[in-house]
């Protein structure tokens, strides 16, 4: 892409034709303006599309595997761990880590600190697309994914946590489609929807905080159905659910300082000047936010401990192995924010971010996998569903890729053909439209 | 500015509104706990008695229509057989609804042999957990399961204390749940004693009204000193269950956990479900009052004007 992008090409960011030869049509739109040839060589020459076609090449045929002859051909079929990877790590740490839609819906359209505009969108769309993976590995891990909907229509367990994570996620699910689908109205020109959205922009933060606040902390208190199963500390009867809902705020934060930092790196051609510009504060403005969630926290787990009186656990190989947890996931990062923010190395700050991820995929694996049934034995997943985990994985990269290519999430769609925008359009249209190339060369450069 | 903010608060608070009525059965039923029936049925199993034949596990097969097992029934070296190591025993599973397992505890000469099947909670995890409602507490004291509703979740796995249920893992099309029904369909509703009761050569499974069952252990506790520990395993054991124990050695030798609360499991989760309807009803107020003060500020200093220019972003906020 970037060599494309030196030669002269244009990526589409705009309605506006300033070739004038060629037709700005849906095609042209999904070929980022390049011409099939082009298309297909960027992304032959792109090293990580070949290791996802061997991750696809192995792991697709196996989720076929799985659906016509059962979970038992993948995975251990285990009773005493009837949750294995997919939930441990798609539904427990994925959900976590998209919690960046809700904390910068409400750091921007609540609290008014349009400062974060420019990581915004990103960090809705990650939110989104997390969702939505979580939702894909339920599929392939439910018995008979095709009752999804049962819960919502046919037959209700209203007293069940899991019937409010299951009517949450759905309604929040919807909530963010709304939320991203302001970036979709953009590329596809349909400015009436883009503002209806804006208008309900607050009514939809709100609810999405609601929705976010209760099945985060929901799935936490999943876990209180096990009360003997889940070692005692990585469980907490009255905590567990404000430990899994404030360990989220962190987890969303970082997301979005992970993926922008890997989209700094190998997506810059894609990004605006705003965008670019503004990445670094933004990112410490972020690490700072994680750096105070995080602290709460470490308390809270602290508290948590104190309250069960569970001290003497810290001596025995879990103790050693919790503390590790909370040393690496949660401490560290800490000291690393805290010397990134005072110092402004934000680079620092990015690689607290990348643990803090760490941290929090390795307390949910903890929770509902490796500390699961603590008493009894210890469950190693079956190869093909560490396969089929990362596959799905995969596909969620590809997609995540995918949208982040063409619709406006890193940089401003320009040129608004409609009065309303006027404003906006005169700006944009003489300073950026005829030189969009050189710039990005230029970005290239320094 | 003013006039878009209220519309919006009302906009919100509408929405949260909603929200809230949404949430409102949920809270309801979540409130009324279930307690069991004070008629309900269930099982004394006395391990002192259980000389380990098998029969029961034989006669559930049977009953059930479960596949037929991989070693017979008076194969008597199952009992030599364990899992993960060595440190499982055999376990109820989508094949068989019971098992038996032998116990060697210290200072028993004899083994002990224990009848593992579900114990038919009077306020059953598993039903509670459920988001579909799959599970029911009969009149009769049997917890039962529908598998017209299981998605196939497994949550009522996770959420058992006592890991019963077992999954159908192999089935690609119709995989659902399966467990002890406490022969239901066939017996229980009829009147009749479970076909593994039915069978025991030794009376080792005593059937009848839990009621009553608790006066028999109790007396059989205390007209034989020494012989029992004065304990029933499921008389109060998380919450209570239908299926009762008793036993000669101590419980957790013979793989029972004596370390359960006596609270039922949904004891746990109520503390969750206590404060969604404040989350429901707080936050949006909270939130939409959050908002309209940092837009007071905002106002002030004119921040939002600035940084909508530096960032041309047409946001639709004025
Ligand atoms: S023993 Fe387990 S499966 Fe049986 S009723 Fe109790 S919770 Fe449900
Ligand atoms: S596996 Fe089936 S019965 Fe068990 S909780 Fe899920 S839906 Fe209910
Ligand atoms: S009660 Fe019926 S289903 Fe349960 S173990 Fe006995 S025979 Fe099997």
């Amino acid at each position: 892409m970037k060599s494309l992008i030196k030669s002269g090409v244009n990526v589409v960011d705009s309605h506006v034709n300033d070739k004038k030869d060629e037709d700005w049509s849906f095609i042209r739109k999904m070929m980022l303006g390049l011409h099939f040839g082009q298309y297909l060589g960027q992304a032959l020459r792109n090293p990580f599309n070949w290791i996802l076609g061997v991750i696809f090449a192995i792991g697709l045929p196996l989720i076929a595997y799985r659906f016509l002859f059962g979970l038992s051909v993948v995975t251990h079929a285990s009773n005493d761990y009837p949750w294995g990877l997919f939930l441990g790590f798609g539904l427990f740490a994925m959900v976590p880590l998209s919690a960046s839609g809700f904390m910068l819906g409400t750091t921007v359209e609540i609290f008014g600190r349009h400062d974060f505009e420019p990581v915004e969108r990103l960090a809705l769309l990650n939110g989104l697309l997390g969702y939505l993976f979580a939702v894909i590995y339920l599929l392939v891990d439910l018995g008979q994914p095709w009752r999804l909907p049962y819960p919502m229509v046919v037959s209700f367990g209203p007293a069940a946590v899991l019937f409010l994570v299951a009517w949450h996620v759905a309604t929040y699910l919807s909530v963010q489609v709304a939320e991203v689908s302001v970036a979709f109205f953009e590329w596809i020109g349909w400015l009436g929807g883009k503002r209806f959205i804006r208008r309900i922009a607050i009514g939809l933060t709100v609810s999405g905080i609601i929705l976010s606040t209760l099945h985060q902390g929901a799935l936490g208190a999943l876990f209180c159905y096990a009360p003997g199963k889940v070692h005692p500390l990585w469980f907490s009867a009255s905590f567990q659910w404000i430990h899994f809902f404030c360990s989220s705020i962190p987890a969303g934060l970082c997301m979005v300082i992970a993926v922008s930092t890997i989209i700094k790196k190998t997506m810059a051609w894609r990004c605006d000047d705003n965008f670019l510009d503004n990445l670094d504060r933004c990112t410490l403005g972020l690490a700072k936010g994680a750096s105070l969630a995080l602290i709460t926290y470490l308390v809270i787990k602290i508290i948590g401990i104190a309250h069960d009186n569970e001290w003497a656990y810290l001596a025995t190989g879990w103790g050693a192995w919790f503390l590790f947890e909370m040393a690496v996931g949660v401490v560290l990062p800490i000291i690393l924010f805290g010397y990134a923010i005072r110092h402004k190395i934000v680079g620092m700050a990015r690689v607290g971010a990348f643990i803090t991820v760490f941290g929090i995929v390795l307390n949910r694996l903890n929770t509902a996998l490796i500390t699961f049934n603590w008493q009894l034995y210890q469950e190693v997943p079956h190869i093909f569903e560490v396969i089929i985990a990362v596959t799905i994985f995969a596909i969620y990269v590809v997609v995540y890729r995918f949208i982040l290519y063409r619709l406006p999430i890193l940089y401003t769609w320009k040129a608004e053909p409609e009065a309303a925008f006027a404003a906006d359009a005169a700006k944009a249209t003489p300073v950026r439209m005829t030189t969009p190339a050189v710039e990005a060369v230029y970005r290239k450069i320094d | 500015m003013s006039g878009i903010s209220r519309r919006r608060f009302l906009a919100a608070s509408v929405a949260g509104c909603a929200a809230t009525t949404l949430a409102g059965p949920k809270k309801a039923l979540a409130a009324g706990a279930f307690t069991g029936y004070s008629d309900s049925m269930g099982v004394l199993v006395d391990l002192t008695r259980c000389i380990g034949c098998r029969s029961c596990e034989a006669a559930c097969n049977k009953e059930q229509a479960l596949p037929a097992p991989d070693r017979p029934f008076n194969d008597m070296s199952i009992f030599d057989e364990t899992f993960h190591g060595g440190t499982q025993k055999r376990r109820p599973d989508e094949n068989a609804y019971t098992v038996v397992n032998r116990y060697e505890p210290e200072g028993s000469d004899e083994p002990i042999y224990r009848k593992v099947q579900c114990n038919h909670c009077n306020e059953p995890a598993c039903l509670t957990s459920c988001f579909v409602n799959a599970y029911t507490k009969t009149q009769e004291g049997a917890v039962i399961y529908n598998n017209k509703v299981c998605v196939g979740c497994r949550n009522c796995m996770i959420a058992c204390p006592f890991n019963v249920p077992g999954y159908s893992y192999s089935s690609a099309f119709d995989p659902i749940v399966k467990k002890c029904i406490f022969c239901h369909d066939t017996r229980l509703k009829n009147g009749l004693p479970p076909a593994c009761v039915d069978i025991c050569p030794q009376e080792a499974l005593t059937f009848g009204m839990r009621k009553d069952l608790l006066k028999i252990g109790n007396q059989r506790i205390q007209t034989h000193p020494g012989r029992y520990v004065d304990h029933i395993y499921g008389e109060k054991e998380l919450g209570g269950t239908s299926w009762m124990y008793l036993s000669s050695a101590p419980f957790d030798e013979v793989g029972f956990d004596a370390n359960v609360s006596n609270e039922p499991i949904i004891n746990n989760v109520k503390d969750f479900l206590g404060t969604v309807p404040m989350v429901l009803a707080i936050w949006p107020a909270m939130f939409t009052g959050f908002h309209l003060l940092a837009k007071k500020q905002a106002g002030h200093d004119n921040h939002d004007e600035k940084v909508e220019e530096q960032h041309g972003e047409e946001g639709g906020e004025q």
